[in-house]
């Protein structure tokens, strides 16, 4: 990526969140090999993940189940989503079942405000949910990590 | 993957390709695709400008400003290059219009960013896309390479000896960095807090050079002004509000979605007839017009043509287009303080108001509506609120403090009722409490 812009600096952020996406976070060693990398200080590269939510520095679930309670999801019964979600997983907000399978997490608007209530698990958007249509999507994916 | 929807009111300009497969080059070719940029090869920079300032296209992100004028104010010669780009960090919440853009018409995007580009003298153009918005930024990809491919961007652009770079960077979650500044910063590969202007964008931008920055929509919007004429698309409007606009309708509404609706369609029409009225039997209460930094208005206030000036004369604002429909079941103060937390959490911390302010409105609202309240906390609110405003490098502290003075003002009575020992009055039995991560 560093070659599309005038300063190599300019491809931390994306390039941080693809390595992410590779192995579930951003661990000291992908710190400091991005910071070389790049020219920059490993405290620059922290500095930058703090202010972006999508990055992390915990390790997570495989599936980050990602509810979003925001104005246009809350009015269509996205705290009964969360909640749902909570107490099936047995799990609470930025916490991961014992199993390593599932990270729940309350999001602010991902832009699915006209198919709300809705969720993110990882990049996958699930919209027009209810409790009902959220169980089966749960169930889809511990199928998938059991494939 | 979004669902689409559709009015016989409808005027279709940006979302014409929706649900075409606009995402295939061919297919977009056949759809006028690459004809306005053709079209803008052969015509000076300035013309360019004129025709988009005789559009009456204004930035569709929030601001309303012309973006005629905004690529006017890019100086003709610069020692710095000069760049072009596309906000497509969409975050406000209500908001879900980019999306379907990048989803369903790309091609449109990149021809929008070719068309400034060649309108300010830029070579190179960037197209941000948040973070959460994966799908799209495969999508957007996949169209620069085929765009690429056929020599429709790179060197030598249409044998024109023109050549215009576009790239795709993505975002990693932030509402703040959809302002102009942070998102350049952000860019740059920094935390998104706001830059201190003077100097503006246009002038000392990304990497310094002078940057025009439109949002996703308002790019896509360009070709096809270029190719309908700026008389055309002004006519579609109202005066000075040139076109149509995504309009995102969510909430308690009847149907859901994102239609494309003439500048200046009444508010009240759209919510009845569009969205199909409110459903379950209720009754509308409050409307948040454009994104969930403007003031909300009541049902009463609803009889309004949905343009950027009158929208203002309401009091309120058009923003983003994020419509936000509530109905009369739902809690004000619980609204106010979803609202507020969402500002708290997305506040950047650089201005001390802002970071503060939005804070305690958070704490405050979290005792009130929990049923801790004073009367002094409504009036309180106020005050802070009103003493965010104005105080800000952005316009984040009075995204916060506009709201929460509506909220106020047009709701007392609500307020009122949820005071010491009162449980919030829209409390259901047995319902969820509301979650405060």
């Amino acid at each position: 990526m560093v070659p599309h812009y005038p300063t190599k600096r300019s491809a931390l952020v994306p390039t941080l969140l693809y390595a992410q996406d590779e192995i579930g976070f951003l661990s000291d060693q992908v710190i400091a090999e991005l910071a070389s990398r790049l020219d920059l200080t490993e405290l620059e590269v922290r500095n930058v993940i703090s202010y972006y939510s999508m990055l992390t520095v915990e390790p997570r679930g495989k599936f980050v189940v990602q509810v979003c309670t925001n104005i246009s999801c809350m009015v269509r019964g996205a705290e009964e989503i969360l909640h749902h979600c909570a107490k099936r997983l047995g799990i609470g907000h930025k916490q991961t079942t014992a199993d390593g399978l599932f990270t729940l997490e309350e999001v602010e608007c991902i832009g699915a405000c006209s198919w709300a209530p809705a969720v993110q698990v990882n990049y996958d958007f699930h919209e027009n949910l209810t409790t009902e249509k959220i169980d089966s999507i749960l169930d889809e994916y511990k199928k998938k990590a059991m494939q | 993957m979004a669902d689409l929807v559709s009015h016989p009111d409808e005027v279709r300009v940006v979302s014409r390709r929706f649900g075409m497969g606009a995402t295939n080059l061919d297919r977009y070719l056949e759809l006028d695709g690459y004809k306005a940029v053709q079209k803008a090869l052969a015509m000076e920079p300035d013309a360019i400008v004129n025709e988009v300032k005789n559009s009456g296209l204004r930035g569709r992100g929030g601001a309303g400003f012309s973006t005629g004028m905004k690529w006017s104010f890019v100086p003709k010669q610069s020692a710095k290059p000069k760049y072009v780009l596309c906000n497509g960090d969409e975050s406000e919440p209500g908001t879900c219009k980019d999306r379907l853009i990048f989803e369903h018409d790309p091609h449109a995007v990149i021809e929008g960013v070719m068309i400034g580009a060649l309108a300010v003298g830029a070579r190179s153009g960037y197209i941000y896309i948040r973070g959460e918005y994966r799908y799209l930024s495969v999508i957007m990809q996949k169209a620069i390479r085929d765009a690429y491919a056929r020599g429709f961007i790179g060197k030598n652009i249409f044998g024109s000896g023109r050549d215009i770079d576009i790239y795709w960077h993505g975002g990693a979650g932030a509402y703040e960095v959809g302002e102009e500044s942070a998102l350049m910063e952000s860019l740059e590969g920094k935390r998104g807090i706001p830059r201190i202007r003077p100097p503006f964008p246009a002038v000392v931008g990304l990497w310094g050079g002078p940057t025009v920055i439109n949002n996703a929509e308002t790019l896509a919007n360009v070709p096809h002004i270029i190719l309908g004429g700026g008389d055309w698309y002004a006519k579609l409007g109202t005066p000075k509000n040139g076109g149509t606009r995504l309009f995102c309708l969510s909430g308690n509404i009847a149907k859901p979605g994102v239609y494309e609706l003439p500048m200046g369609y009444n508010l009240k029409k759209m919510i009845y007839e569009v969205g199909g009225g409110i459903p379950n039997a209720r009754t509308l209460k409050a409307v948040v017009p454009g994104g969930s930094s403007c003031p909300c208005l009541t049902a009463e206030e609803i009889d309004v043509a949905m343009d950027f000036d009158s929208v203002q004369k309401a009091g309120s604002m058009l923003g983003s287009g994020g419509v936000v429909i509530v109905d009369d079941e739902q809690c004000i103060v619980k609204f106010a303080l979803r609202t507020m937390k969402f500002y708290q959490h997305e506040s950047c911390g650089w201005c001390i108001p802002c970071r503060e302010g939005t804070d305690w409105l958070k704490k405050t609202l979290i005792r009130f509506h929990a049923g801790g309240g004073v009367k002094k906390d409504i009036d309180n609110m106020q005050y802070l609120s009103e003493n965010m405003l104005g105080r800000t490098f952005c316009p984040l502290g009075d995204a916060a403090a506009m709201p929460m003075i509506a909220f106020v003002k047009k709701f007392r009575k609500e307020f009122e009722d949820h005071l010491e020992g009162m449980p919030c009055p829209f409390k259901k039995e047995g319902a969820a409490e509301p979650v405060l991560a």
